[in-house]
C-alpha cells in the first residue's frame, strides 16, 4: 500500500522512470525500506492496471516512463487526506515474542527483555549518528539555498525511528517493572504463607493470567 | 576511543577516582557519590543517567571543579583538582572547562555578547577578539540576531542558548552539561546536542547529564548511576526504570 502511494506521490511531480522512481523513493526514505526493482515494475503494472498511471511515449517495460493521471491524483489526494489506519496493527515480533516468552518454562523473560533493550538503545544510537550527520549536511548548504526535500524527508523519516525505539525502550521498561512488582507481591504472598523469603529468587517468571492479582 | 590512524587510546581529559561526596556527618550524613570510577577520553561524549538524587549534579560539579570531594579525586587533563591553588583551578575552569548550568547564571547587567566574551576576557583575550568569539559562538547556537540585548529582553530558551554559547567559546577540551535543553523545544535541543556532538567529534570530552533516552542516544557511552554509584557503564540496562528506581530488587 505504501509503495504503492509512494511512486504514485513521486509520479504527481511529472512522469518517471521505474529505475527514476526506485532512486528517488530510496533517497527520501534513506535505505530505511530497500526497494528491488521488480517490486517497482510490478506496483507500477497495478497501478497502470487501476487506471492510476498510464504510459508515456514509446519504449519496452524496462524503459517506459510513466505518467499520473486524473484518476491517480484524485485517489492520491484522498490518501493524503485520510489517517494511516492504526486500528488494524500489523503483528509485532516483540510484542508476539514477550507474550509467548510469559509463562514458558525455562524462558528468563527479563533477560529476553534486556536483551532487546541492548539492542534498541544501540540501534537509537545509530540512528542519531545518522541523524547528526544529516544534520551537518545541512548545516553545511549556502545559507541561499533551500533545504533539500530528500534530505528534509530523510530526516522526519529518521526521527520517526528514533521516537518509536524510544517508545519501545519505555514499553521494556515498563515490563519489566511490572515483572518486578508481580515478583515482589509473589515474594510477599511467599513470606505470608511462611515460606522462605523469595528475595534471592531468580528473576521472576511471572504468571500473569487475567485477573491472577485480584 | 583513539586517535585517528592509531591504537593508542586517546587521553583521558576527565578521570575520577574512587570520587565521594557527603553532607553533613553522623547518623545525619548524605551521601551523594559513593566510590563512583570514570574516565572520559578525548573526543568521548558520556550520558549520565540516574533518578533524582542519585548523584548526577553532584558528580558534574565535582567535575567541573564547583565543589569539593570528600574522598577520592578528580583529574582534569591530569591535574588533581584538590592540588591545585585557588587561583590556578579558576584559571583551568575559565580555559578548559565549559560548564553548562541546569539555571543559566547569566549575568543580569551584561548583554548576551558580553556574558559570553567575560570569561574569555578574564582570561587574557583581547576584547576585540573576545567579541568576535562571543558573535561566533551566539551565530552557531543560531542567536546572532540577541548579541546585544540583556538577559531579561530575551526568552528563557534563548537565554539557555547563550549559556550554551559561554560554555563552548574558545577551546575547552571538558565540556560538562546539566540537563542543557531544560527549557528547550525537541528542535532546539536537537540543535543543542548536536553542537555537543560535533565538539566532542573535534576532541572535546563532553559529559552530559539527562533523564532522556533519546539524549543519552547522542553519546557514545552512558553511565548509569543510583544512590550515589555507578550500576551500569553502558547503555545497556534499563533506561526508565534505573531512573524511577523501580528496576531496583
Amino acid at each position: 500500500m505504501s509503495i504503492r502511494f509512494g511512486l504514485l506521490a513521486l509520479l504527481d511531480q511529472g512522469p518517471r522512470y521505474g529505475s527514476q522512481l526506485r532512486a528517488e523513493f530510496e533517497s527520501r526514505t534513506g535505505t530505511t525500506w530497500p526497494l528491488n526493482i521488480g517490486q517497482v515494475y510490478t506496483t507500477l503494472g497495478r497501478l497502470e492496471r487501476d487506471g492510476l498511471i498510464r504510459p508515456e511515449g514509446g519504449g519496452d517495460a524496462k524503459q517506459q516512463l510513466y505518467a499520473i493521471t486524473e484518476e491517480g491524483r484524485r485517489s492520491l489526494v484522498e490518501w493524503f487526506d485520510s489517517p494511516v489506519d492504526r486500528t488494524q496493527p500489523s503483528r509485532d515480533e516483540l510484542a508476539i515474542k514477550l507474550a509467548m516468552a510469559v509463562g514458558t518454562p525455562g524462558v528468563d523473560l527479563r533477560e529476553v527483555i534486556q536483551r532487546q533493550r541492548r539492542h534498541t538503545l544501540s540501534a537509537m544510537r545509530d540512528y542519531t549518528r545518522l541523524k547528526a550527520d544529516a544534520m551537518n549536511a545541512d548545516r553545511s548548504r549556502p545559507e541561499s539555498a533551500d533545504s533539500d526535500p530528500d534530505d528534509v524527508a530523510w530526516l522526519l523519516v529518521l526521527e520517526q525511528l528514533i521516537f518509536y525505539a524510544e517508545a519501545e525502550v519505555r514499553w521494556l521498561d515498563h515490563c519489566e517493572a511490572r515483572l518486578v512488582r508481580l515478583a515482589a507481591q509473589r515474594a510477599e504472598r511467599g513470606g505470608r504463607a511462611g515460606g522462605p523469603p523469595a528475595a534471592d529468587e531468580a528473576p521472576p517468571r511471572p504468571v500473569a493470567r487475567k485477573g491472577a492479582s485480584s | 576511543m583513539s586517535h585517528p590512524g592509531t591504537d593508542e587510546p586517546a587521553a583521558a581529559v576527565l578521570e575520577l577516582r574512587e570520587l565521594s561526596r557527603t553532607h553533613g556527618t553522623g547518623p545525619a550524613a548524605v551521601h551523594a557519590l559513593r566510590g563512583v570510577h570514570m574516565t572520559v577520553r578525548a573526543g568521548e561524549f558520556v550520558a549520565v543517567m540516574g533518578p533524582s538524587g542519585s548523584g548526577k549534579s553532584t558528580l558534574l560539579t565535582l567535575a567541573g571543579g564547583l565543589d569539593t570531594a570528600t574522598g577520592g579525586e578528580v583529574l582534569v587533563e591530569g591535574q588533581a583538582l584538590g592540588q591545585l591553588k585557588r587561583a590556578q583551578l579558576a584559571k583551568l575552569r575559565r580555559t578548559s572547562i565549559g560548564y553548562v548550568f541546569q539555571d543559566y547564571n547569566l549575568i543580569p547587567a551584561l548583554t548576551a555578547a558580553e556574558n559570553i566574551a567575560l570569561p574569555r576576557e578574564l582570561d587574557g583575550v583581547r576584547q576585540r577578539t573576545a567579541r568576535r568569539e562571543a558573535l561566533a559562538a551566539l551565530e552557531e547556537m543560531g542567536l546572532a540576531e540577541v548579541a546585544d540585548r540583556f538577559p531579561d529582553e530575551i526568552s528563557g530558551g534563548q537565554q539557555q542558548r547563550v549559556a550554551i554559547a559561554r560554555a563552548l567559546v574558545g577551546d575547552r577540551r571538558l565540556l560538562l552539561a546539566d540537563e542543557p535543553t531544560g527549557a528547550l523545544d525537541t528542535e532546539t535541543s536537537d540543535a543543542v546536542l548536536a553542537l555537543l556532538r560535533r565538539r566532542s567529534d573535534q576532541g572535546a570530552a563532553v559529559v552530559l547529564v539527562t533523564h532522556e533516552t533519546r539524549f543519552a542516544a547522542w553519546a557514545d557511552r552512558v553511565v548509569f548511576l543510583r544512590d550515589g554509584t555507578v550500576v551500569d557503564e553502558s547503555a545497556a540496562s534499563s533506561a526508565e526504570s534505573l531512573l524511577t528506581g523501580e528496576g531496583a530488587r
